[in-house]
């Protein structure tokens, strides 16, 4: 069985920005596994720019930014197998491969978990009515157009303001097809604002809220669809029923952390997230396996995404110097207007970054952060939006050993 | 005019295992199928158990098939390679009546020849299935599961492996006497001579029975719906668990497959478009409240997919439902072979009705026997089962093996090639996904969907506008979208 310090699952921006971050800490003897034939994931087809404003202080295409990560990873010859599957992940750290050139098995020190996220389906939905063609993942639809030069349809509806979505919306438009509208089930739109504006607002396409899906008709290709409104609980409003053709619908209406092989490794997962629970270091209930990216909690942004690898990275680096990483103990405990954060738990020997959504739009609120019922930060938002992940960062030196770390919004 | 000497029409279960029955004689048979796939309609959309028979009246052939069918499963799933687990079933009761309605059942079930049948107390039930709830069940050991698809595909293979034509899009218009004692059957896509016809038209039993000239059965349809949960729920249901039948519908139960998932229904509700398969949310709410009384492991986030199945059903003018009939009708439609209400438990009893059926024509006719027949089918090696090493040297031999194509359910590309190249002829996306598995997981087909219509388009030279996923008309795609 092959040894190695670290093996990264997923050759994607979290898994590029922790073997070169891994690597430049000088631990060298690490292994990246991409299943698909390229490094890049989900950034190969994400041909439209807006990346890297964070992380690069410039704006970049997904491929573009996925290349600075493969040229760093070719320019120090980090080992990475492409067209590779992992089978399993042990607790032991044992990793199982299957590629055309066989069946592998690895042993590590140290594993991390950069798997990504998949989309949320119409059978995860439940969305009633017919099983025709023509309904499709806005991801899915991303890959048809950008990678395989297929066009899905013509005449399209989006349901679900999600980023990719509306990014879809756009790209269907440039391309000749007619987008009638999106229909977004919450009272506020999902996805960034920035989004709304330069990809919907620019070509005409209107937006309407909590409105949703009820039927789906065409016994072959989708022929039309019924949106009804919802009342404030998301339920249908009998009555306000609409009939709307149409030849293709797109869904945007989430992303779930992939954490199949998380699970049969023994990792706990947050019910909130469905990512790990972690610590500050990006460690998982299972000691030696981390966790970034989109595989612990869906992000915003990719360059967020990169940051936190890279910070993971760190503590991986940390954890093979000293076999071990101090304990978590201390929780973190959001209160309701908080959907979910990031760690769950904290050693509270280490400054770290607290990143957070708020599970419903906000309005001139201040965050605060309490330990044993002392303010330990605040943050004023002026505005906050669940599509937007918040950020904050605190310094070991405020944090107190024990006593849980609270999070309470006032408005 | 390509002639035939038996035109079986409908290639659902029953009809596929007839096509099979029947090369077991020296005849030049074929097989007409309206959809462009085995599975579309009734044989694939159900529960996949295989019933024990306790169900039906005595002395009816619903139950005498169904007990036949029930006891060779084992033998016959071996035969044909497909999934095949005798997981026992239990009926769950809670009060007085229900305990006397179960009783009721075994007196039935025993006088059908239903072996082992008994009532198990609340504990027992409990050290069977930790998770339902009910004071007392019924236990029927000997009931199972199957996988609908892979059985009928099975004998459909297996049909053709041994001298059957099978014609898809093929929809029959009309039959005409000749005076030679022949039929011409009139179809979609060309006319057909044949000197024997069997109608096992499932929902489309009664429009054939007028066209070969018997007219009166009245069929209505009986629409089911199921939603399909997450493999996640497989270990908390290891049989499949019913509540205390009525006398005309078995209620909403929650089964498991053999790939381990878990499918909750069906409602019950008659429908006279037969080809409406669409799940209201309404059914759907309905569904997970009354079978979470039973099993209450029933939660939204593991929906992965819902369907629904219709099964025909033959009422008198009262609108009783009746037994199977299967009919030769010599004065109305000499050397035709008419099966209706071939509803649940079809799927059990498909060989018993075949020979049923084969035993009806030879009352007429004497049939030489085929000596080449071979009741044997093998599927092809399926990666996911395997053992570490059983995998390894699969790969060393077809480095296909080694490329995981669904990553759900990992399906290799060995596997879909394989399904590409099915003896059938059969080139829909459904087609591959009914005889792998691949787009049937959890991301329902959000990886692999991509990468199967290419495979389509590359190994058939279909174009990519054409790809079909399961009917005509249900193209996948517009087209390119440049010419480079």
């Amino acid at each position: 069985m092959e040894e190695k310090d670290v093996i990264i699952i997923g050759g994607g921006p979290a898994g590029l920005a922790a073997a070169v971050e891994l690597y430049h800490k000088g631990i060298k003897n690490i292994l990246v596994i991409e299943r698909e034939n390229t490094l890049g994931g989900i950034l190969r087809q994400c041909i439209h720019d807006g990346f890297g404003l964070n992380r690069f202080k410039t704006t970049l295409s997904g491929p573009e930014y996925a290349q600075r990560f493969i040229d760093e990873v070719e320019k120090d010859n980090i080992s990475y197998m492409t067209n590779t599957t992992v089978l399993s992940v042990g607790q032991d750290k044992v990793v199982t491969t299957v590629g055309r050139r066989g069946l592998k098995t690895y042993r590590a020190k140290a594993v991390v978990l950069a798997m990504g996220c998949r989309e949320r389906t119409r059978g995860a939905l439940g969305i009633p009515g017919e099983r025709p063609t023509g309904v499709f993942t806005a991801g899915v639809a991303q890959a048809y157009m950008n990678l395989q030069n297929t066009m899905v349809g013509r005449n399209i509806i989006i349901l679900g303001s999600g980023d990719i979505g509306m990014i879809m919306a756009r790209r269907f438009t440039l391309e000749g097809a007619t987008v009638k509208a999106v229909f977004e089930i919450q009272p506020y739109p999902s996805g960034l604002p920035r989004n709304i504006q330069q990809c919907l607002n620019d070509y005409g396409i209107p937006l309407y809220l909590s409105k949703t899906v009820t039927d789906i008709h065409g016994n072959s290709r989708l022929t039309g669809i019924t949106v009804s409104d919802v009342d404030k609980h998301l339920n249908p409003i009998p009555g306000t029923e609409q009939d709307l053709d149409c030849d293709t619908l797109i869904l945007s209406v989430g992303l779930i952390p992939e954490n199949e092989l998380s699970l049969e490794a023994g990792v706990e997962l947050d019910s909130r997230t469905k990512g790990a629970i972690v610590d500050e270091y990006y460690q998982t209930s299972v000691d030696g396996i981390f966790a970034a990216g989109n595989v612990l909690h869906v992000h915003d942004l990719v360059d967020f995404v990169s940051m936190e690898a890279e910070k993971l990275a760190d503590s991986v680096a940390d954890y093979l110097h000293n076999q071990s990483l101090p304990k978590a103990t201390i929780s973190i405990l959001p209160d309701t207007n908080i959907n979910h954060t990031v760690p769950q738990k904290i050693s509270g020997k280490n400054s770290f970054m607290l990143s957070l959504r708020v599970s419903k739009p906000l309005q001139d609120c201040v965050i605060n952060i309490c330990q044993n019922d002392k303010i330990l930060k605040t943050k004023k938002i002026t505005k906050a939006i669940p599509a937007q992940m918040i950020q904050i960062p605190i310094q070991k030196e405020i944090l107190s050993d024990t006593g849980s770390l609270e999070v309470r919004v006032t408005c | 005019m390509e002639r035939f000497d038996a035109l079986i029409i409908g290639g659902g279960v029953v009809g596929s295992a007839t096509a099979r029955e029947m090369a077991r004689n020296k005849l030049k048979i074929g097989v007409l199928e309206k959809n462009l796939d085995i599975c579309y309609e009734t044989s694939g959309r159900n529960s996949g158990v295989v019933h024990a028979g306790f169900a039906y009246d005595v002395g009816s052939l619903k139950a005498k098939l169904c007990v036949e069918g029930n006891n060779e499963f084992g033998k016959i799933a071996e035969e044909l390679d497909v999934p095949f687990k005798r997981t026992g079933k239990v009926l769950v009761g809670n009060s007085d009546e229900e305990l006397r309605s179960l009783q009721n059942i075994i007196q039935q079930g025993e006088k059908n020849g239903v072996k082992g049948l008994t009532i198990i107390d609340k504990k027992k039930l409990h050290e069977i299935v930790p998770a339902v709830q009910g004071e007392f069940a019924l236990l029927s050991p000997s009931s199972g599961i199957t996988d609908p698809f892979q059985y009928t595909i099975a004998l459909a293979e297996n049909a053709a492996k041994n001298g059957v034509k099978y014609y898809f899009d093929h929809e029959v218009t009309s039959i005409h006497k000749n005076p030679d004692k022949t039929y011409t059957v009139m179809t979609t896509h060309g006319e057909f001579r044949t000197r024997w016809i069997i109608n096992s038209a499932g929902l489309g039993c009664g429009k054939i029975s007028e066209m070969m000239g018997i007219s009166g059965y009245r069929i209505i349809g009986s629409k089911g719906d199921y939603i399909i949960l997450d493999k996640r729920t497989g270990p908390l249901l290891p049989l499949p668990v019913y509540p205390v039948p009525s006398n005309t519908y078995m209620g909403i139960h929650v089964t498991p497959t053999t790939d381990g998932n878990v499918i909750v229904g069906p409602d019950a509700e008659a429908v006279t478009d037969f080809s409406y398969y669409g799940v209201p949310q309404k059914n759907m709410d309905y569904l997970a409240k009354s079978a979470s009384n039973l099993w209450p492991c029933i939660r939204k986030a593991d929906y992965i997919r819902n369907y629904s199945g219709i099964l025909p059903k033959w009422v008198d003018d009262n609108g009783v439902i009746q037994d199977f009939k299967i009919e030769a009708n010599i004065d109305l439609a000499p050397r035709t072979i008419n099966l209706i209400g071939i509803e649940s438990p079809g799927l059990t009893a498909a060989l018993p009705i075949a020979r049923h059926v084969i035993k009806l024509m030879s009352q007429q006719e004497t049939f030489k026997p085929n000596e080449d027949f071979c009741p044997r089918r093998k599927s092809f090696v399926r990666f996911a089962q395997q053992s570490i090493e059983v995998k390894k040297a699969l790969i060393a031999e077809n480095p296909d093996y080694g490329e995981i194509v669904c990553r759900c359910e990992k399906i290799t590309k060995a596997e879909i090639l394989n399904a590409i190249h099915n003896p059938l002829g059969v080139n829909t996306m459904t087609g591959i996904k009914y005889r792998t598995r691949s787009m049937m997981g959890r991301c329902q087909g959000g990886y692999c969907q991509m990468r199967i219509a290419k495979m389509i388009e590359e190994e058939l030279g279909i174009d990519t506008k054409d790809v079909l996923y399961a009917r005509q008309g249900s193209n996948l795609f517009a087209g390119k979208i440049r010419n480079i």
